[in-house]
């Protein structure tokens, strides 16, 4: 990992052309897979404007990578599908014209589950991320390859997108830190969609002031995304410096023993920091797997049938009928985990079953929200683990279903629109272990100014 | 309560292809994925759906002319093209 403090030291007495082609050399030998492409000529010219003085900004100089969900004028943007092998988009993401305004180094598109549906980046139509800490397993999903790449030190920083636990479980995964904003805290304009009501972008990185860093940069006002709440974030940890937390750990979310011991630790060391800590229960997170998959599967295959093969996209040479066409590229496009979630959520939604599946899936929405709003009233912030288990083998979750169920933890914090960062607090069996804080609505600022007093204190302990 | 009928008329539903194969494997994901979905039926009736998270509220902007992508732009990802517009599939058969 390398942290945007260590990046800027060696900017003082190197150039940033040289350190950028020393960080795309060690990309190009890795065996990690995390990129999809790499944005090599126009990162060395802008590492050049930087040795020559003229690039400003907050993140002048330092290396972002960008998931490929996230459009990139004139760089390929894939979403790591068929779909979009040769699409190469004709405008920035809000996220992106913000990190270009202030100064960074957008190094290449990142490896991710097929139009980040998956937890495992094993959906990727270019191939599965590894996991740094064993090659065997995964990193995790559907951000791996943002997350395998902050770990291993081939980006400083990077962008991920969050829609049932995407930026959080590789996190988890990877040993760094993932934060899934409040929902309209960041922009979606250039995000390509999966499930509006859900997702957010967010940002990953190696430490809490890196992390807060770049959500100073991407946050705020932005008129092209409807749902923009125009909240501008500052990290101001001083403000929460002598505050006594309450904090709750929820019972609901939960996982195996390897991680529950480790969570457990973690608990035990906290107690430490001027905090109370006590148990909650929700009735309500039963339900919310079922109804996370309903809605993100109904809107998928909404959202999805813009892949006509006409304005962009994979394509046929004959244009033949319009039905016969479109079945015919979209099952050439698509990989099997996007049919199987389009297919499903067009189900969900048809006539006779909305009632049953998608109404309802829509009452647990206002049943979770209710259920965090009570919490928040009594406590600051909420804490379980992120993933129920380690980072898994590769292939060993086959069955969907199964993959599903491993975002048990996530998802509720997507259906209720709030904060959650994962945050890692050491190893069991050698992998990583990540602890999930959330918070109520656009409270970033505590979940991270608690998280930085975890860092500054209990770094040695946390291993 | 699902049979391979039902995935082919889905099927048709979202606009994607499948054989046969396919459509006996999507028949096993869906009544194992959809039994599981038999939870909500627990769920009370007497709850309002939450469709937006954030209290929504119209989003008004200046009303200032921006210049937008150009005709070349939009169809650069297209090989269906013709005289600057998108050539589609035809309609009906």
């Amino acid at each position: 990992m390398i942290t945007v403090e260590d990046w800027k030291a060696r900017l003082e007495c190197e150039k940033a052309t040289d350190l950028i082609l020393e960080l795309f050399d060690k990309i190009k030998k890795s065996k990690l897979n995390a990129y999809i492409t790499l944005n090599e000529k126009d990162a060395l010219n802008t590492a050049e404007k930087f040795d020559q003085g003229k690039l400003k900004g907050k993140l002048a100089g330092i290396p972002v990578a960008v998931k490929d969900n996230i459009t990139t004028k004139g760089l390929r943007t894939t979403c790591a599908s068929r779909m979009l092998e040769n699409y190469i988009p004709v405008f920035d993401a809000h996220v992106v014209e913000r990190l270009k305004d202030e100064g960074a180094i957008i190094i290449g598109k990142t490896n991710m589950d097929e139009f980040a549906m998956g937890t495992t980046t094993e959906t990727s139509y270019f191939g599965v991320v590894r996991n740094p800490y064993d090659l065997n397993r995964v990193a995790g999903g559907s951000s791996g390859g943002s997350a395998a790449a902050v770990a291993a030190g081939e980006t400083v920083l990077a962008l991920g997108s969050d829609t049932g636990g995407s930026i959080r479980c590789p996190a988890s995964f990877c040993n760094i830190l993932g934060l899934k904003p409040t929902y309209g805290l960041v922009s979606r304009y250039g995000l390509i969609p999966y499930a509006n009501s859900l997702e957010q972008i967010g940002p990953m990185a190696s430490n809490v002031d890196d992390l807060a860093l770049l959500l100073e940069v991407i946050s705020g006002k932005d008129e092209r995304d409807s749902t923009n709440a125009g909240i501008q974030f500052r990290f101001k940890p001083e403000k929460y410096k002598n505050k006594k937390l309450n904090i709750g750990i929820i019972q609901e979310m939960s996982g195996n023993d390897d991680v529950m011991s480790k969570f457990y630790d973690a608990v035990d060391a906290i107690r430490s920091l001027n905090v109370k800590i006590s148990k909650i229960s929700f009735s309500s997170l039963k339900y919310a797997l079922a109804a996370y998959y309903v809605i993100a599967m109904g809107e998928a295959s909404s959202n999805l049938a813009r892949y006509d093969g006409v304005r962009y996209g994979f394509t046929l040479d004959e244009l033949d009928s319009w039905p016969r066409f479109f079945s015919k590229v979209r099952a050439k496009g698509f990989g099997e985990e996007v049919k199987r979630r389009i297919m499903l959520g067009s189900f969900v939604l048809s006539a006779g079953y909305y009632g049953k599946y998608y109404l309802k899936a829509l009452k647990v929405r206002t049943l979770i929200i209710g259920e965090f709003k009570n919490a928040f009233k009594q406590f600051d912030l909420l804490i379980s683990p992120t993933m129920p288990s380690l980072p898994f083998k590769i292939g060993e979750l086959a069955d969907p279903l199964t993959m599903y169920k491993m975002d048990v933890n996530t998802v509720p914090i997507n259906l209720a629109g709030l904060p959650s960062l994962s945050f890692p607090i050491g190893f069991s069996k050698g992998l990583p272990v990540g602890m999930q804080i959330i918070g109520n609505y656009f409270e970033e600022n505590l979940i991270l100014s608690f998280a930085k007093r975890i860092e500054d204190e209990l770094k040695d302990t946390l291993t | 309560m699902i049979n391979k009928e039902t995935i082919f008329y889905v099927a048709t539903l979202a606009k994607i292809e499948i054989d046969d194969k396919e459509a006996e494997k999507l028949k096993n994901d869906f009544e194992k994925i959809l039994e599981y979905f038999n939870i909500l039926d627990e769920v009370p009736e007497d709850v309002e759906p939450t469709f937006h998270v954030l209290p929504l509220y119209n989003v008004l902007r200046d009303d200032i002319p921006k210049k937008s992508l150009s005709q070349e732009e939009v169809l650069a990802n297209t090989r269906h093209k013709e005289d600057g517009f998108f050539k589609g599939p035809k309609i009906i058969e």
